[in-house]
């Protein structure tokens, strides 16, 4: 039996709650921690199984047009997400 | 159990992430050997195809694209029935290594499955490029599956790939060895708990390794628990208590629920795969990619938009330009085709069923094609690009106001949202969409839009009543075309297609230049399958519709009336040749008494009679008679209005492309106003969608929805037709 190798960090008490945004508040070429998703059912497995998980760090690459959906940068890939979504993603903002 | 791997042929599956290049993967492996196949159960198509290894044939079964197997989508469930139904020998995991963690995680849960699995880490040459490094060999030994670095775009590693999966099917000779996962002090003592009972209970015992049942329970997978419940209720109560103790035990202590803990540790499973296996670049992290530098432009508030509308037009553009010649060149030749029959056959029944059924409506369908195709190689050029992803994002947050999605754009502008386009390469456009509802709303209200083959009823209508403004007319009519469309959509999303609309959570995958084999490949894949089905459904409705306007036919004595006059009218005419003279009068009346008998036949026919006794209903929105025919013949294809309407008001056969004498009529038939124009107009927009596109339409969606287009779009229309009557009478 294998066991995990690494063990992600579930949103601790550490982090202040006051420097914990929503996602849809984040500003473009943030560089962001993803501290919780709070979305359940398909959409949450929608969300995991695009890897964004607790601890990832993400930077908003851009906005559309009409300022929704945003573009997201994960470190090998860029993902897609409506405002209405990424409010399930709270997130902290990385210094730099 | 008999072995899987026999010694001449074995079946192996080809799963993968969209965007990992295993499409590409597919072509490269199998050539041309390729079918498409419909699994029982899912509407998903998939696609079977053939190679060698030696002397070994080998059957490979691409699987849909997903990122998971928690079967939730139409693809998950018929990647997962495959795997589990069809037990493949082995399977290949295409895994785009560009993403290597995010592409772990279906290779994580195929494994879990203990399905034996290669790992093809394919785009090897962009992850170079990209400063990075796999250590393959690490990769091999901490997943326990053989990875082979390839290019599926230039089939690079592919020999070694196929051996591979031959080699670990031979080994492993039908045997699965689920991985074991870790899921942590809670739900780890659960798991083993419930592998206990199910082992007991044998649920799904020699289908699926009893920890996965356990873990599909975790994760509340309600197709494996209804299995189970079904097989044995009082094993599966007790694992439903298990899971429901712990969920609650977890939103208690950690606020997550079972599915986010095991995808957590899914995830560290794989993160520490990565870490060991991946090398990043040192300084070059913050460089910024080729493709996001493209972004900065081709997704910018301002130029984005402009660019996309600029593609958009010369998609259009290309198709209707360059798919004209051979779409014309395709035409005369069935017209031709039509006219050499007419000359070899004697007049007749036989005569008219062939010319004006078999030829007409083959040709009808055929004639298509080189629109089609060229449609598809764009369309298909745009995706392999990754553009269309763009698209969808960009347009994303107007399509949503009616309950769309943004990839929603392209089947419109196809479908005629520029006038002139074509609702049959609209309809099947929707397949770029991978949300079902808002495909099916998409797929319904698409053909709205002003197709090719309406311009020429709105131009003659438009002469007919407001001549000078035919521009104006038909700037109006596409707008309206929009506004319905939006507007249906909106009210079939809020009603029979309701339903949350699907997380749009979407890869933006890197822009990479399209194959051309690859392109060539989907373009005529996509094209055979229309010229095979639409053309044996088509000709079917085509000789119904035939027969609808020729039977019964003209009664006895009117019939006799006709062919005595036109034969004694022809007699005087040849009598006056033979006396060398010319006699224009003579030569006039015969082709009127053609072009009565034409009419009087049509009216006689069983489209004809619908159409009179239809007068009275549609006399509420101004139609008489000869527009009910037109109209009904225009469910056939949306060209026969105009030229059912010439034979209708006696004008014998006239030319679409210049139906002046026809507005000349029209504008003078007292029966027929300004107002009933404009109802007209309306109705042609919103009825129902020409026979071909009905077909496409239930290909895409089912007969179901393609009976609804028909019966509620018409129902639309008349009330539209009726309101716009009644108002514009008052003011007109």
């Amino acid at each position: 039996m294998r066991g995990p190798l690494t063990t992600l960090e579930t949103p601790s008490e550490e982090i202040p709650v006051n420097s914990c945004i929503t996602l849809r508040q984040a500003q473009v070429n943030q560089k962001l921690r993803i501290c919780s998703v709070g979305a359940e059912g398909d959409l949450g497995r929608r969300i995991r199984d695009m890897g964004l998980m607790p601890g990832v760090e993400v930077t908003v690459v851009g906005k559309a047009p009409l300022r929704d959906p945003v573009a997201l940068r994960l470190r090998d890939f860029t993902l897609a997400l409506r405002n209405s979504e990424a409010d399930y993603i709270v997130v902290e903002p990385l210094e730099g | 159990m008999e072995p899987l791997v026999q010694e001449h042929s074995m079946t192996i599956g080809l799963a993968g992430n969209p965007n990992c290049g295993k499409t590409t993967m597919f072509n490269a492996l199998t050539g041309s050997h390729q079918h498409v196949g419909n699994w029982p159960g899912v509407t998903v198509v998939t696609k079977m195809g053939h190679a060698h290894v030696g002397t070994v044939e080998v059957d490979i079964v691409d699987l849909p694209g997903t990122y998971s197997l928690t079967a939730y989508s139409e693809e998950e469930k018929a990647a997962r029935n495959f795997l589990i139904g069809t037990r493949p020998a082995a399977v290949i995991d295409v895994l785009n290594a560009d993403a290597l963690e995010r592409n772990l995680y279906l290779a994580v849960q195929i494994l879990e499955l203990g399905v034996p699995l290669v790992l093809a880490l394919n785009m090897m040459d962009e992850v170079r490029r990209h400063g990075k490094d796999i250590d393959t060999a690490l990769l091999t030994e901490l997943t326990g599956c053989p990875a082979i670095e390839t290019v599926a775009r230039s089939g690079k590693g592919k020999q070694e790939l196929l051996e591979a999966a031959l080699d670990l099917a031979k080994t492993r000779d039908g045997r699965w060895e689920p991985l074991v996962i870790s899921y942590g002090p809670d739900l780890d003592p659960v798991l083993d708990e419930m592998e206990a009972i199910i082992a007991k209970a044998g649920l799904l015992a020699g289908q699926v390794p009893p920890r996965w049942v356990g873990i599909k329970h975790l994760e509340g997978d309600e197709s494996i628990i209804r299995r189970c419940s079904e097989a044995a209720p009082e094993a599966s109560a007790r694992l439903a208590a298990l899971a429901a103790k712990v969920a609650a035990h977890l939103a208690k202590t950690l606020r997550a629920s079972p599915d986010a803990i095991i995808a957590d540790y899914r995830y560290g499973y794989i993160t520490g795969i990565a870490r060991q296996v991946v090398r990043y670049p040192a300084v070059d992290v913050e460089r910024i990619r080729m493709s996001d530098r493209m972004d900065q432009v081709l997704t910018h508030q301002l130029a984005g938009p402009l660019a996309m509308a600029l593609i958009i037009y010369l998609v259009y553009i290309l198709t209707f330009k360059a798919g004209a010649l051979p779409m014309e060149a395709v035409q005369g030749a069935f017209a031709w085709l039509g006219k050499t029959a007419e000359a070899a056959m004697p007049d007749g029944l036989l005569r008219s069923l062939v010319v004006s059924g078999v030829i007409a409506g083959v040709g009808g369908v055929l004639g298509f094609v080189p629109l089609i195709m060229i449609m598809f190689f764009l369309i298909s050029a745009l995706e392999d690009s990754g553009y269309v992803a763009r698209m969808a994002y960009m347009l994303d947050r107007v399509f949503r106001i009616f309950g769309l999605h943004g990839t929603s754009v392209l089947p419109f502008i196809v479908a005629g949202g520029i006038a002139g386009g074509c609702a049959v390469p609209g309809v099947m456009a929707t397949r770029a969409l991978r949300s079902p509802k808002e495909k099916l709303a998409t797929l319904l209200v698409t053909p709205f839009m002003t197709c090719g083959a309406k311009v020429p009823v709105f131009l003659m209508l438009a002469a007919a009543f407001f001549p000078g403004s035919e521009a104006g007319v038909m700037s109006l009519v596409t707008l309206t075309a929009w506004v319905s469309a939006l507007l249906v959509a909106k009210l079939l999303r809020s009603t029979v297609v309701r339903g949350e609309s699907t997380p749009f959570v979407m890869e933006l995958p890197p822009y990479r230049m399209p194959t051309l084999s690859g392109l060539c490949i989907h373009t005529w894949e996509r094209s055979w399958d229309y010229m095979r089905k639409a053309g044996t459904t088509i000709l079917a409705i085509s000789v119904l519709l035939w027969a609808a306007m020729t039977f019964p036919g003209l009664p006895a004595d009117r019939a006799q009336f006709f062919d005595s006059g036109m034969a004694s009218a022809q007699e005087q005419i040849d009598t006056a040749k033979a006396q060398g003279q010319e006699a224009p009068e003579l030569a006039d009346a015969l082709q009127r008494l053609g072009a009565q008998r034409s009419e009087e036949a049509l009216k006689a026919s069983a489209a004809g009679r619908a159409g009179v006794a239809l007068e009275s209903i549609s006399s509420l929105a101004g139609f008489n008679w000869r527009v009910n025919i037109a109209l009904v013949g225009g469910l056939a294809a949306k060209e026969v209005i105009v030229s059912t309407l010439g034979t209708a008001y006696s004008l014998g056969e006239i030319d679409t492309k210049d139906a002046e004498p026809l507005s000349r009529l029209l504008a003078a038939d007292a029966t027929f106003s300004k107002a009933a124009a404009l109802a007209l107009i309306i109705f042609v927009i919103l009825y129902a969608p020409c026979s071909v596109t009905i077909v496409t339409m239930a290909r895409e969606s089912s007969w179901k929805w393609a009976a609804f287009a028909m019966t509620f779009n018409t129902a639309l229309a008349f009330v539209a037709a009726v309101a716009v009557f009644q108002t514009a009478r008052l003011f007109i």
